[in-house]
């Protein structure tokens, strides 16, 4: 039975009392807490079947590279990707990025180049390709919000130019918490044949993400994000781009064969992953899908949205608070501001109540100056959280509010 | 009143707080909605210490070989801190300011906001009232 109070038990750390409070933890865009499964499958790793993958004759190393190819598979299927070379293990979303850019340099982008990011970026889908602009007089163009805080996708067809060459854009705002309208975004792209990059850091732990029908060049995500461990990501590639995106980063296990002269390098994944990767995080991954898999991510967004729409719901009662980004389709994210009170000080007072939320720019300041604040206070949810918990934090949020006034 | 001396006397004050953090952070508010105000022209960028989340203006003046500090912040739980640490170190000698350990903040059970993580810009302004005192210092070494 997947009740909350199931799923609860398996996570050992919602047991912990913080400032002599019950541990309520709503940073979970930040990172989510992990099940016992996923914590027991990497010890276990260790324990019993360590050794460096795809190269040994021995047996520890035939188990180990056996895990590793698996875990593989298993993130495969989640995504719907019938071909798991098109899975290709990163340290996480920021590293898939900035790979892909470096690998983008060699091929499509030349000087002068164009690319089209939207204002809720977070600053892992702005940077790297700013850095690449600034070396190559290449130029960021930047989707619009509307009044609501969604992207204004009517505006993005006038963005377009011939210098155009890809579109790189939050599947989910990490902030607010909305949906960006994908099939919208893959129309105009088409339309224009430009390249989609789709960051999927806040919308593969909330929503069925199905890869093969989704049709994009690129995905990129972080399994820390979905009850995974910190340090592995993966960067999703259409077959296509398998075949022919350039290597950026190189070295031991990339390779067929190496002279001084000349070096042939491996098909598939393996191209894209030098060096020993992190084979423990990968069988974490593989774990926390499977836990994913077996609680259901419907289920998963629809006990999400619920906390959700039930937070947005109590919040507008409260004459101080203003909300950012309303929607009654979100995944898991509320942002906020108590008029008058920097978010700073509301955070720190729930944290004494063991309430944790994030409070700040969330690593998107050009997000933020749109909204004209210099921060605003984000909870945002996981499978395991309870409507109790959301009312013991608005009975304290109105505490707060009493105390700062 | 030295240094130590408003120390003991901040550290009476909270003890009749106990346990409450609830009345302790409402007074370290009122502290901080009490601070003497940093005058506007002083809240100039040479004057702005940043911290990731919340910001401290800070001035450093000195009369009659005593420092004098008026600051501000935009988060007024630091606000509060900053109020704390100004009262302290107001009206006392370079040297004092710069060999203060101020160890009180650990006693009232403060001592996170020191903490680096929490980013308040707090920690930074200790390190700069202890640097001006310092520079004070070598600064009036120098003229002699």
């Amino acid at each position: 039975m997947n009740t909350t109070e199931n799923i609860r038990a398996q996570f050992p750390i919602l047991n912990k009392q913080i400032n002599n409070n019950a541990l309520v933890y709503f940073d979970n865009a930040a990172t989510v807490q992990k099940p016992k499964q996923v914590i027991e499958a990497i010890e276990n790793y260790y324990y019993n079947s360590n050794a460096n993958i795809h190269r040994g004759v021995h047996t520890l190393s035939r188990v180990a590279t056996e895990l590793f190819e698996q875990s593989r598979k298993t993130i495969a299927s989640f995504f719907n990707v019938k071909n798991s070379q098109q899975i290709i293990f990163t340290s996480g979303t920021t590293d898939g990025l900035n790979t892909l850019v470096q690998s983008l340099s060699k091929s499509v982008l030349q000087k002068n180049s164009e690319i089209i990011l939207s204002t809720y970026e977070h600053h892992s889908n702005i940077l790297p390709w700013q850095l690449w602009a600034q070396h190559n007089n290449g130029k960021l163009k930047i989707i619009p919000l509307k009044e609501n805080h969604s992207l204004d996708l009517e505006k993005l067809e006038q963005l377009i130019t011939p210098n155009t060459k890809i579109i790189s854009i939050a599947h989910v705002s990490n902030t607010l918490g909305l949906i960006t309208n994908i099939e919208k975004v893959k129309e105009i792209a088409k339309k224009y044949n430009l390249i989609i990059v789709l960051d999927g850091a806040q919308s593969a732990p909330h929503m069925k993400i199905d890869l093969e029908n989704l049709d994009v060049d690129f995905f990129v995500c972080s399994a820390h994000k979905m009850y995974g461990p910190t340090g592995i990501g993966i960067l999703y590639m259409s077959e296509k781009w398998l075949q022919e995106l350039p290597v950026s980063k190189v070295g031991g296990g990339t390779i067929k064969t190496v002279s001084f002269e000349k070096t042939e390098y491996e098909q598939g994944a393996l191209r894209f992953e030098p060096g020993t990767p992190n084979i423990s995080g990968a069988i974490g991954f593989a774990e926390a899908i499977k836990f994913t898999n077996i609680v259901g991510i419907t289920s998963i967004y629809k006990h999400e949205l619920d906390l959700v729409n039930y937070a947005q719901k109590q919040l507008n009662e409260l004459p101080e608070v203003i909300q950012y980004g309303v929607s009654k389709e979100k995944a898991g994210v509320i942002s906020f501001n108590v008029k008058n009170q920097h978010p700073f000080d509301v955070g720190s007072l729930l944290d004494k109540y063991g309430i944790a939320v994030r409070t700040g720019h969330h690593c998107t300041q050009p997000l933020m100056k749109v909204l004209n604040t210099q921060g605003t206070i984000r909870a945002s949810f996981a499978i395991y959280n309870t409507k109790q918990e959301l009312n013991y934090f608005i009975e304290k949020l109105k505490k707060v509010i009493t105390m700062l006034k | 009143m030295n240094i130590e001396e408003i120390e003991k006397e901040i550290i009476e004050e909270f003890e009749l707080f106990g346990d409450n953090w609830e009345e302790k952070y409402e007074h370290i508010i009122d502290m901080g909605k009490n601070l003497p105000k940093i005058a506007d022209e002083n809240k100039t960028d040479k004057n702005i210490i940043t911290g990731c989340q919340s910001r401290v203006w800070l001035n450093t003046e000195l009369k009659n070989g005593k420092m004098i500090f008026t600051a501000d912040s935009d988060a007024i739980i630091t606000k509060g801190m900053v109020a704390i640490i100004v009262r302290v170190f107001n009206n006392q000698t370079p040297q004092d300011i710069s060999n203060a350990q101020l160890n009180f903040i650990n006693v009232i059970g403060l001592k996170e906001h020191l903490s680096p993580t929490r980013a308040n810009g707090l920690l930074s302004m200790i390190r700069r009232m202890k640097q001006d005192a310092k520079n004070l210092m070598n600064g009036s070494n120098n003229n002699n």
